[in-house]
């Protein structure tokens, strides 16, 4: 099994039809990175919702500049909520370390708090329109208002996908048994980088509407 | 066989077709000949390409056509003559760009003194404005716009009741004089086209736009919209017509300055508001 | 350097047996329902995409007739400017994203990747399937904005706004605007699920052997494409949801303070220039979404037709992902009078003609692999024919539009309706049709008739050619796109009555001749005559599956091995003039490769 690694500038200038190349070429594995296709997947996702987010994001920064921009108050409940995903990423982790020393029971546990956790930040979420709502700041108001439901809603929905892919790793853990043993750790994990994302993309997003 | 005589006929009818399509550009009426220039530099350097691919590949189907007892040549690649072939193209690509880029600079490079109009437009149909006596436009805002003020023109600025609206008749313009126009437009997307002046931009609400040329040659031109408006984009045409000096000055005698036209609607009111601001100032 | 080429391989080692490799999950069917239609087998999943593509095309082939016929017949087919700006609309989006979109990336990518590579099927298939569907309700929806009131939108497939959002325009006001954003947002999901199937399965599920340098050019323009697609349509999406936002929620994305009628809508303070900068950042790298994979299919197609290896392999790699690459920063030529700053232009006009250099050197290395080849005119040849001069020529005015100062009095113009259908229309559907011949064999055991091949392939090529290449010149005299009805404007030095007409007739024609090939393909399935293994023999790995038609799992018992690149044609001293890609060495011990 060969493995050296060669940068894609190499592999792209390799003449495939000299007798030299062709040696070391038939041992080629074919594959290109030493990656599990399920985590390609997860980063391929996640490069194409991050794309989206920056898109948002300079359409945003654009229209910030005008001189008619209002900006948003932002609830104290909005802290709260962003608590609580720090608080579900941390315990995404201790799901990680207890995956990874094959401690199910307590990935278990710790998998429902994150169900719980998701379902409090929705509805927090949720508050935070409604109170907004309720002051007089609608969607139509202003552009900071419009991109304000807009970064929430798309955030929401992300988690909302998120939820799926936490029922199938939820269901994975529970029926173990030794021949599943791996695929349900690769799905714990999957899940984790999922949710240390929502993280990121979330204070990226609060942190651009707290400071404009 | 045949398809060799296909490819032939292709590149060599459509030599002969530019060459008597009688569907040609009209006359410039404007100072952008260099647009025109570089289009048939263009068609020159462009033209030689496509017939000398088109001539080669037919040649190379006739003389390497199937024949079961020979072989093909076995030739990976021949990097001597890719890399000719590009730097050749570039050489090409830069013949092309330079000259479009001078023009384009010009063409963005509005000249000191260039008497400054503006051209609305809104579904479906074209209105003007001439900076009046004291020669500048005054400022307007979309808010501003009612019956009585349909240009949305700020009544605080002097500038404004002088300059002359002209709406819904052709516009006329001074030959020889270098324009500008500034575009605004307030509903959707528009654009001021006249084939002959070959010069065009969109009018995008919420911002002004602009362009300019010299017109060279008196006449009346069609305007056509070239930005989609709407169900009537294809009927939002209009004339303008370049006039010489006395021609000119005999137009713009008749027309209304936005003091007169409110004059003559009885807003008198509003303008000893404007007035009042006008000597504030 | 002339060295032997295989014999000390062949030597040292026979044939290297498959990677013990975990066999891959595959789904096996049970039953009708999930052997045919929610089925998770890539090379039905693309013929599902392929038929949807080509049903859905047909509407936008009618569109195209229709308001053809009001152009040089106004009045013999009843119609208001609404309906013709509803044609035209629906015609430029279905063919862009619909069919053309969906037929390379959904069509042959997922029928020709698995195969070429040599993977037993995608990396995800329950994911491929979920694609299809959700493809397949964006035509629905799409479909379904027909029946509301007011009809789809007449926005013009850019679907600027403000208009395409108020009520000057047909369907602004109604249902049509949203179900076409709403279609357009569900196809992006669900290309981006097909998309993740395309990347990887090219990344990671290659057979044992096939490295990147080794893949045919179709997989390289398919791969290219998808992550093109990747990057670009998310601006697509995000610039649809703001829209609709604007017009169902009343926010000001894109929409400026306007007076429309007279009347204040309650707009303020959006940019109609940042959805252009949003759509065209999709928009352009669309067009080469669309061009690539025709780029690497056309290569295969000359390669294997005229027996000889694609000349210049590496540089055609090269050129496509730089073209890629680049088609992220020319977005904005599509902008240069649209009021946006007219410094752009300088940096615009650059970047897009130097665009021109990767792109001419496809065409010369596809002109060069003709050059002391053994050219076989078989249909699939021809039509690679007529993708080269087509292609050149429509590439060409490219460069007219692409100089800024050029694009001024061109804009906007018939000029650009003739460039882009020249070069992203016809071009690659001459391409699709000549890989269709191709690959027919392949998908369903049988060639297609040749004689009526012959008729389709002349009747569409000088009929499409005699359609746009005339136009162009409509162009130059300042005839503007977009005008429901046509008439003699002062500016034009001849009357443009008769050339429409003819026009027309020949789009006509043309479009007929497509029935025509339905037809042939229709009756050729069953009736036509029976192709065998290999029939063109081509090198890459699709045409050496034990069965023909390739059965569920692709490559039976074990999957190939590879020895070579997929352009071992007319090798010297081999008895055959090609080396399939799973040949051993020591079967074709004779065989020398020539060093350059």
């Amino acid at each position: 099994m060969i493995d050296k690694k060669e940068s894609i500038i190499k592999q792209l200038t390799q003449k495939p039809w000299e007798s030299a190349q062709v040696k070391v070429d038939n041992l080629h594995e074919g594959k290109t990175f030493n990656l599990h296709v399920g985590k390609l997947g997860l980063r391929y996702i996640m490069v194409v919702s991050t794309i989206m987010f920056c898109l948002f994001i300079v359409t945003y920064s654009d229209r910030m500049v005008y001189d008619d921009w209002v900006r948003m108050p932002e609830p104290f409940l909005l802290w709260i909520n962003t608590l609580i995903l720090f608080i579900s990423s941390f315990v995404f982790i201790r799901i990680q370390l207890a995956a990874k020393k094959n401690q199910f029971e307590k990935t278990r546990r710790d998998l429902i708090l994150i169900g719980i956790l998701a379902l409090a930040f929705l509805i927090g979420q949720l508050l935070v329109w409604q109170n907004l709502v309720e002051a007089g700041y609608y969607v139509s108001g202003s552009p900071a208002n419009g991109y304000f439901y807009l970064f929430t809603a798309l955030h929401g929905i992300h988690l909302l996908g998120g939820l799926i892919y936490w029922a199938m790793t939820i269901k994975k853990v529970w029926n173990i048994n030794n021949i599943v043993i791996r695929k349900a750790k690769h799905t714990t994990e999957l899940c984790a980088i999922y949710w240390h994302f929502l993280l990121a993309v979330w204070v990226v997003l609060f942190g651009l509407m707290l400071f404009s | 066989m045949f398809v060799v005589l296909l490819v032939l006929a292709v590149v060599l009818g459509s030599v002969v077709f530019h060459m008597w399509s009688p569907w040609w550009w009209s006359d410039i009426a404007s100072n952008w000949v260099g647009m025109d220039d570089t289009i048939i530099l263009t068609f020159w350097i462009t033209g030689a390409v496509f017939v000398a691919i088109g001539l080669f590949m037919a040649y190379c189907i006739w003389k390497y056509r199937y024949d079961k007892n020979k072989k093909a040549e076995y030739e990976p690649e021949n990097a001597k003559l890719e890399w000719a072939l590009t730097i050749i193209t570039t050489i090409g690509v830069i013949a092309l760009l330079a000259p479009g880029l001078i023009v384009w600079n010009n063409f963005v490079t509005v000249p000191k003194g260039a008497y400054e109009i503006e051209v609305v437009g809104q579904q479906w149909g074209w209105s003007y404005r001439l900076p009046g006596k004291d020669g500048i436009l005054g400022t307007t805002d979309i808010k501003n716009i009612n019956d009585d003020n349909p240009y949305g023109l700020n009544m605080d600025d002097p500038y404004s009741l002088d300059d002359v609206l002209i709406d819904g008749d052709d516009l006329h313009i001074l030959n020889n004089q270098p324009l500008k126009l500034n575009l605004r437009a307030l509903d959707v997307l528009h654009d001021f086209y006249v084939p002959q002046f070959r010069a065009k931009m969109d009018m995008v609400p919420g911002m002004i736009t602009y362009y300019w040329f010299t017109p060279i040659k008196t006449g009346t031109y069609e305007i056509l919209c070239a930005e989609y408006c709407g169900t009537g984009h294809y009927a939002m045409l209009g004339y303008v017509v370049v006039d010489e000096q006395g021609d000119y000055d005999e137009w713009l005698s008749e027309q209304m300055t936005f003091e007169e036209v409110l004059a003559s609607n009885g807003k008198s009111d509003l303008i000893k508001l404007a007035l009042n601001k006008k000597n504030d100032f | 350097m002339a060295a032997d080429s295989y014999d000390d391989v062949a030597k040292s080692k026979d044939s290297i047996p498959a990677l013990e490799v975990a066999p891959q999950d595959l789904y096996h069917a049970k039953s009708f329902w999930t052997k045919y239609i929610f089925c998770q087998d890539a090379k039905v999943i693309g013929i599902q995409y392929a038929l949807t593509a080509a049903a859905i095309g047909m509407v936008g082939l009618v569109s195209s007739w229709l308001m053809r016929m009001q152009i040089a017949f106004p009045g013999l087919i009843p119609m208001d400017a609404a309906a013709y700006y509803q044609l035209v609309t629906m015609h430029g989006m279905i063919m862009v994203v619909y069919l053309l979109t969906a037929l390379f990336l959904g069509g042959f990518g997922n029928f020709l990747i698995p195969l070429m590579v040599g993977a037993r099927d995608m990396v995800f298939p329950y994911v491929n399937m979920v694609s299809y569907w959700v493809f397949f309700l964006a035509v629905l929806i799409l479909a379904a904005s027909y029946f509301v009131p007011g009809g789809p939108t007449g926005a013009g497939w850019t679907l600027y706004p403000p208009q395409a959002i108020t009520s000057g325009t047909p369907g602004g006001d109604g249902l049509g605007i949203v179900l076409m954003l709403v279609s357009l947002a569900v196809f992006v999901i669900g290309f981006t699920m097909g998309g993740l199937n395309y990347v990887i399965t090219v990344l990671q599920a290659r057979t044992r052997g096939m490295t990147l340098m080794r893949l045919p050019l179709t997989v390289w323009g398919i791969f290219t494409a998808t992550v093109l697609a990747l990057f670009a349509f998310p601006a697509l999406f995000v610039a649809g949801i703001m829209m609709t936002l604007d017009n169902m929620l009343g926010t000001s994305f894109f929409m400026p303070a306007i007076v429309e009628f007279g009347e204040r809508l309650s707009y303020d303070g959006g940019s109609p220039i940042l959805f252009q900068h949003l759509f065209w950042f999709f928009g352009h790298p669309e067009v080469y979404i669309v061009a690539l994979p025709a780029f690497g299919i056309v290569s295969d197609l000359i390669s294997v037709h005229a027996r000889k290896n694609i000349f210049g392999y590496r540089m055609m790699v090269w050129a496509i992902v730089i073209i890629g690459g680049l088609s992220f920063i020319v977005w904005a030529h599509h902008m240069y009078v649209a009021g946006m700053n007219p410094w752009f232009g300088f940096f615009f006009a650059t970047t897009t003609l130097i665009i021109a250099v990767p792109t001419a050197i496809k065409v010369y290395n596809w002109v060069l692999t003709l050059w002391r080849g053994n050219i076989k005119l078989t249909l699939p040849m021809l039509f690679s024919i007529a993708f080269i001069i087509t292609f050149v020529n429509g590439g060409l005015t490219g460069l007219f539009l692409g100089n800024v100062a050029v694009d001024v009095p061109l804009s906007d113009t018939y000029f650009v309706v003739a460039h882009f259908h020249m070069v992203m229309g016809i071009a690659p559907v001459l391409v699709i049709l000549g890989s269709i011949y191709h690959w027919f064999p392949l998908i369903t055991g049988r060639f297609l008739n040749e004689r009526l091949g012959r008729i389709h392939f002349w009747v569409t090529f000088i009929g499409s050619y005699s359609i746009y290449f005339p136009m162009h010149y409509l162009g130059f005299m300042g005839v503007t796109r977009r005008y429901f009805e046509v008439f003699e404007g002062d500016a034009f030095t001849y009357s443009i009555t008769g050339i429409n007409q003819f026009i027309t007739v020949a789009a006509l024609i043309t479009g007929a001749a497509q029935f025509l090939f339905f037809y042939n393909i229709i009756v050729s399935s069953k009736l036509g005559k029976k192709a065998g293994k290999n029939p063109w023999k081509a090198c890459s790995l699709e045409w050496q599956t034990p069965d023909v038609p390739p059965t569920h799992g692709n490559f039976g018992k074990d999957l190939p091995v590879v020895y070579r690149w997929a352009y071992d044609y007319s090798v010297p001293g081999s008895d055959n003039d090609y080396i399939t890609q799973d040949t051993p060495p020591s079967a074709v011990a004779n065989a020398k490769a020539e060093q350059t």
